[in-house]
């Protein structure tokens, strides 16, 4: 034991002297949270649009008065005529263009129909379906008002609730995912690149030859970065909680202890990657492009994997990041409890396993 | 199997495969020797001496080192041997008084040796200033001395020397093989490869391996008048052109 605290000791001198790996381990979850959280974002705000007011009566005037007053749009000009359209669009400064029919407030009294065109900027696909949807809805309630006490025989009113992120929050979506990348990075990108080092400057072979059994000196190598590891996590949680104001809806105990597992599922991939590259350079490549690739764009973290190709939705399957980020998901905004996602944790935990085995397989084939 | 000797090695053979390595070798090395284990690149040098240090398993023959068994008793081995490698066996971001608290506690050393042996191998090698740099900014001469002295913390009855004086000046390499000749003299037994070939005029004992064989073993003196040559140097050339 007490070889052991010395060799853990050693490993934190390592990280410690080493300014590029603390910034890794520190630097980024701080950035990419706080980017993920701000920059990164599928709301919409202050949208410059257009008018085109064709009728300028007392109608549209209620209705341009109402977008302006929202905050997610901001009018940037009028236009008189359709064919300054295509001009404004391609300045590039307005996002979208409102254009009214002439004798609005005649025909929605006399034919109790009216039109307005909503045009907008689909460079752009995500944005512009959101601008349209937020454009529909504030017309959509203006026309409610207009026929409020007016007793229309049939009726259907969808009633919409949006559960666990009533206010669509993107950042409640990306802590999740930032989350889950930012573990793996640190637990496996790290120790892979930390083991390699080793076998790389050759004081693997001095501690292969002194009586540390093989075992030890990897779980001494691993042990320093679990720490790191769980202190990222904890930094994570504290600024999705402080600065994004995200509810932990679930249990602490829980999201801590499925941490742990996912931590200890990278670090087994670690080492396993440590076992295959021969050099730091060829363990960083193989973290990157073997796990960090997938586990952004396979994992459901930025894009649904119900929305993937049939063959991509079976292949995220094999990804450990996609299990966590529902496990996640499920603790952080739906605040279930294990009943609820032990189908994940178990499919976790087999995997993690499987790692282990394999790699201790490998490790010792290594020595032989 | 004989008692006094340090390393007992019979009909040793190493498989890669097809690939044979290490091709059938016997030696055996007495208390107190140093021994010159020298050979070209590629020859089975490297192969030969990790299956002594326990960490390559034999194909097939025995080895004993300390009197255990290579194969079978590979841990106590490792507590009886110290071992330096050609590449650089310290952590280039650790000081050395870190360096040495390290390696000191893998090897189980109590914390009170560990202190007593700092002080001793500073106040040895004039390293006091030093003490508490990192070992990265020292001149690679001083790195390897501290190496071979920290190969020595835990008082093994054999070292195994791996190229200790690749790339080290002429008078360094001097005074590492003067540290050599003191522990030989305290009764350790010593095991070194090189490729300077002055330097398996210092060494008790040579062999040559060629081709995974051992294709001579003896005192310089001898081989030198076996093959009828000034020097070592020659003596290797000898060997390595026959063969070819």
């Amino acid at each position: 034991m007490k070889r052991f605290i010395g060799f853990i000791e050693k490993e934190f001198y390592h990280i410690l002297r080493d300014r590029r790996s603390l910034f890794i381990l520190f630097g980024m979850p701080i950035v990419q949270v706080l980017l993920f959280g701000f920059a990164i974002t599928n709301e919409i705000n202050n949208v410059d649009i257009a008018i085109l007011d064709h009728s300028k009566d007392a109608t549209t005037k209620v209705i341009i008065d109402k977008i302006a007053a929202s905050e997610y749009f901001s009018i940037k000009q009028f236009i008189d005529y359709e064919a300054a359209i295509e001009p404004a669009f391609k300045k590039g400064q307005i996002k979208a263009v409102l254009n009214f029919e002439k004798d609005f407030s005649n025909k929605l009294i006399s034919e109790k129909k009216a039109t307005i065109q909503i045009l907008t900027d689909a460079t752009d696909p995500n944005t512009a379906n959101t601008i349209s949807n937020y454009m529909a809805s504030i017309l959509q309630n203006y026309q409610e008002e207009l026929n409020k006490g007016i007793a229309l025989s049939y009726q259907i009113v969808p009633k919409t609730r949006l559960a666990y992120n009533p206010e669509l929050k993107s950042v409640f979506m990306f802590v999740p995912g930032v989350m889950t990348v930012i573990l793996m990075l640190v637990s496996a990108m790290m120790t892979s690149i930390s083991i390699t080092r080793e076998k790389e400057l050759g004081t693997m072979e001095i501690l292969l030859v002194s009586p540390l059994k093989p075992l030890q000196v990897i779980i001494g190598k691993v042990v320093p970065y679990i720490l790191l590891a769980v202190i990222n996590a904890i930094i994570i949680i504290l600024l999705s909680i402080f600065v994004f104001r995200m509810p932990v809806q679930g249990s602490l105990f829980l999201l801590g202890a499925e941490s742990l597992l996912f931590i200890i599922n990278a670090l087994s991939l670690g080492i396993l990657i440590s076992t295959i590259s021969a050099s730091q350079q060829t363990a960083m490549m193989a973290s990157l492009m073997g796990l960090m690739l997938p586990v952004i764009l396979l994992s459901g973290f930025i894009f649904p994997i119900s929305s993937m190709p049939i063959p991509l939705q079976i292949i995220s399957n094999i990804i450990p990041a996609k299990w966590f980020i529902i496990i996640l998901k499920g603790i952080m905004l739906k605040g279930v409890g294990l009943a609820y996602i032990w189908k994940e944790t178990l499919v976790l935990l087999g995997m993690t396993l499987l790692f282990i085995g394999i790699s201790t397989k490998k490790y010792k084939i290594r020595l032989e | 199997m004989k008692k006094e000797n340090a390393i007992y090695v019979e009909n040793l053979t190493k498989m890669f495969g097809d690939f044979t390595a290490v091709n059938n070798i016997s030696f055996e090395v007495g208390k107190g020797e140093v021994f010159g284990f020298l050979g070209a690149n590629g020859a089975g040098k490297t192969t030969a001496m990790k299956m002594l240090i326990g960490i390559l398993k034999p194909t097939s023959g025995h080895a004993q080192v300390a009197s255990f068994d290579v194969a079978s008793q590979a841990d106590e081995v490792k507590k009886s041997i110290g071992y330096m490698s050609q590449r650089f066996s310290l952590y280039n971001d650790l000081t050395i008084k870190e360096n040495i608290t390290f390696f000191g506690g893998i090897y189980g050393l109590k914390k009170s040796v560990i202190k007593e042996k700092t002080q001793e191998l500073i106040d040895e090698l004039g390293l006091k200033d030093e003490a508490n740099k990192l070992v990265k900014s020292l001149p690679l001469g001083w790195k390897q001395k501290v190496a071979f002295s920290v190969s020595l913390l835990h008082n093994p009855r054999i070292i195994f020397l791996d190229e200790p004086t690749g790339g080290v000046d002429p008078i360094t390499r001097r005074q590492f093989w003067e540290m050599i000749y003191r522990e030989a003299h305290k009764g350790k037994t010593i095991f070194v490869t090189t490729h300077y070939m002055d330097e398996a005029e210092y060494c008790d004992r040579v062999s040559i391996m060629v081709e995974g064989k051992i294709e001579a073993l003896d005192t310089p003196k001898n081989l030198k008048t076996q093959y009828k040559v000034d020097s070592m140097n020659q003596v290797f050339l000898k060997l390595a052109r026959n063969i070819e």
